[in-house]
């Protein structure tokens, strides 16, 4: 039915069967659609957060997908900057990966925000010393390069590359593309440091509040570093995943095993610069404002010491050395699990920095404080995730030739 | 020390006076239009930008001892001055420090409701509306005309009821006068306390109440220098312009974190 659209030389499902997967897909969707508008039209008592957990899973959702859409520009870095061409297999990937990923964010802060309408205040009455102006700013920035990296895969479409004025652009495109990933890793390296800022910055919170260099906490590039580091391993664990639910070999296994090596290396130096992070937050910073590391970690019924354990060691160091040795890489079990712990330690740590700063008391009578999300916030959180299920199926899987690469 | 032309408004309160009325969380609501729903059990949605704490010394009776600790907003002054944790993190600049006054205001237009401030703020001041406020019928009568109620999906908090810093300011003007008299501008709690637990007043005018009551430190950003007197997380550096008074040692350490090592006394325990 649909095979006018389908690139030639390409094998795909019968397209009922498409449309039952989009049709599943895309409740799921629906649902998270509903929930939007509820808390669009009803306000944000629709969620479980309150006056303790100002920032909660969405604010952490936002954190996550923005790491792991790390993959995109690191990826487009090493590409187009340091010309590592055997990604060219898998640097299209990165950028659809990106692109949802990026999308998402900003539809969640758009549902996020008390006052949807004012979202333009962040850029008319923009705060320069605010954390969060610089991820505004650079996130909808880099939104809009991700959409130029995005828009010549669109042209390849067969019917859309017919018109002569969109296969010319599509191909222009291309020929710049250089710049724009270049624009790209530039403005990602800022806002993933100012994500990470907006945690390190807070000085009333002694959990979050880190020392730094000049204006940035040491949290600013630690943020950067681990998305960059784990980025990547989405991206490959996304790629692993389409090829089993496909059935498909996607990408060359060369791409895969030189984006993990780096990935690797990249885990195993942001988790030393972590853990000497933590050692000396947890015996310099917090004692000097009061607290032991031992506080932070325990008279609460969720937050042990085996967040921290699990984050560093299982979610950083085990990945870490899986993805750096050549036996890790080729061997398929062990780097399925090594992309899944980086990227459960990714978003882990992305965890701690939003929901246990909110949780940890700070005033000596107060108490901690837990959280559980109501049915409309993981609903909306869930969202993205069909929403970037049914943009990978149309886009990769059926209408664009990117999988021929 | 020498009276320098810009004021810092501040408050002390006298935690061995302070009997855990109310009448000061009453007074500030009162006065501020601040909302309430038919059901006010989750104190986590609760808006009350003052907020009367409970706190016990931990020890079983005959020692017991209670401490009731009245909490408006600090009005963080910073690690230096108008960099208090809230204003610096705001987005779109609608928290301002008034470095004339030293208030930490919230511009409720400009709000966007991101909620950054309140996850910067360790004493939990400022409130989010999650409804829009509802008055039982005839009650918007009874509102004061002098502030505006907030509307859903916007960050409020304590303004030391700023209104009436400003109407004193027109009647000085009026009158052909720059300077406020001490009892000019008084905030709505201050007036409020039965017990005259709350003194206002310019931190900066060695004339005034609040001056003689802490001797605040101006080389150390403010900082107490009578031994009774402390600041609520002093370690933070947030630099409060909220000062507390107690003679009771176990209360001024309840103001603050101590390692284990630090710590003399039991740790206090809060019933709210």
């Amino acid at each position: 039915m649909d095979s006018a659209l389908i690139p030639r030389g390409v094998k795909r499902c019968p397209f009922p069967q498409f449309i039952l997967f989009i049709a599943i897909v895309g409740a799921v969707l629906l649902w998270g659609v509903y929930a939007m508008l509820l808390c669009w039209f009803k306000g944000l008592n629709q969620t479980n957060m309150n006056d303790f957990y100002g920032f909660a899973l969405w604010i952490w959702a936002d954190l996550a997908v923005i790491a792991v859409g790390g993959g995109a520009f690191f990826t487009g870095l090493l590409r187009y900057v340091f010309g590592k061409d055997d990604l060219k297999n898998i640097i299209n990937y990165a950028v659809l990966i990106g692109f949802i990923c990026y999308s998402s964010a900003l539809l969640i802060l758009a549902i996020d925000i008390g006052q949807p309408l004012r979202g333009w205040f962040i850029f008319w009455h923009a705060n320069v010393h605010s954390m969060l102006t610089e991820v505004a700013f650079c996130l909808s920035c880099y939104f809009g390069v991700l959409t130029i990296e995005y828009i010549p895969l669109i042209l390849e479409n067969r019917q859309i590359d017919k018109v002569p004025f969109f296969h010319h652009l599509g191909h222009n495109m291309h020929e710049i593309m250089a710049v724009f990933a270049a624009t790209g890793a530039f403005l990602s390296f800022f806002h993933q440091g100012s994500l990470g800022g907006v945690a390190g910055v807070l000085y009333g919170r002694p959990f979050a509040y880190r020392e730094g260099l000049f204006i940035w906490p040491w949290t600013f590039f630690l943020f950067t570093w681990s998305a960059a580091a784990c980025g990547p391993c989405f991206t490959i664990l996304v790629t692993k995943i389409t090829e089993t639910v496909t059935r498909k070999k996607l990408v060359k296994d060369s791409a895969v095993e030189l984006l993990a090596k780096i990935s690797g290396w990249m885990i195993l130096t942001y988790i030393i610069a972590k853990s000497v992070d933590t050692w000396y937050w947890a015996t310099v910073t917090a004692p000097s404002q009061g607290f032991s590391l031992g506080f932070f970690y325990s008279n609460n019924s969720f937050y042990g010491i085996w967040i921290l354990i699990l984050e560093i060691a299982i979610c950083g160091f085990v990945p870490a050395f899986i993805l750096i040795t050549k036996k890790g890489r080729k061997n398929s079990t062990a780097l399925w699990i090594a992309v899944i712990l980086a990227v459960t330690g990714v978003c882990l740590n992305r965890w701690v920095m939003v929901l246990q700063i909110m949780a940890v008391p700070v005033l000596t009578f107060e108490n901690w404080v837990l959280y559980f999300p109501s049915w409309q916030e993981i609903a909306t959180t869930i969202l993205p995730v069909a929403y970037g299920i049914i943009l990978i199926a149309i886009s990769y899987h059926r209408y664009f030739p990117m999988s021929r690469n | 020390m020498k009276h320098k032309k810009a004021k810092k408004y501040g408050m002390v309160i006298d935690l061995d006076k302070c009997t855990g009325c109310g009448s000061c969380m009453v007074a500030c609501m009162a006065e501020n239009n601040v909302p309430f729903r038919k059901d006010e059990s989750n104190k986590h949605l609760s808006i009350t930008w003052l907020r009367v704490y409970k706190l016990t010394n931990g020890k079983p009776f005959p020692n017991t001892d209670i401490c009731y600790l009245p909490r408006p907003c600090m009005h963080c002054e910073g690690q230096h001055e108008g960099h208090p944790p809230c204003v610096s993190v705001c987005p779109a600049v609608a928290t301002d420090y008034n470095i004339e006054t030293g208030i930490v205001s919230q511009i409720y237009t400009r709000c966007f409701g991101c909620r950054y401030c309140m996850a910067s703020c360790p004493y939990h001041a400022r409130y989010f509306n999650w409804w829009d406020p509802v008055w039982p019928d005839g009650m918007e009568k009874y509102l004061s005309p002098n502030v505006s109620p907030r509307m859903r999906g916007v960050v409020e908090k304590c303004s030391f009821c700023y209104h009436r810093y400003q109407l004193a300011k027109e009647k000085a003007f009026m009158e052909g006068r720059r300077e406020l008299k001490e009892d000019e501008y008084q905030t709505a709690c201050t007036q409020a306390c039965p017990a005259g637990a709350i003194t206002f007043g310019d931190l900066n005018n060695p004339n005034h109440a609040v001056h003689r009551m802490v001797k605040p430190d101006p080389k150390h950003h403010g900082r107490p220098t009578n031994p009774n007197a402390f600041r609520l997380l002093e370690r933070l550096g947030t630099n409060p312009k909220v000062y507390y008074l107690s003679s009771r040692e176990w209360v001024r350490r309840a103001g603050d974190n101590y390692l284990e090592t630090e710590a003399k006394l039991k740790k206090t325990v809060h019933h709210s």
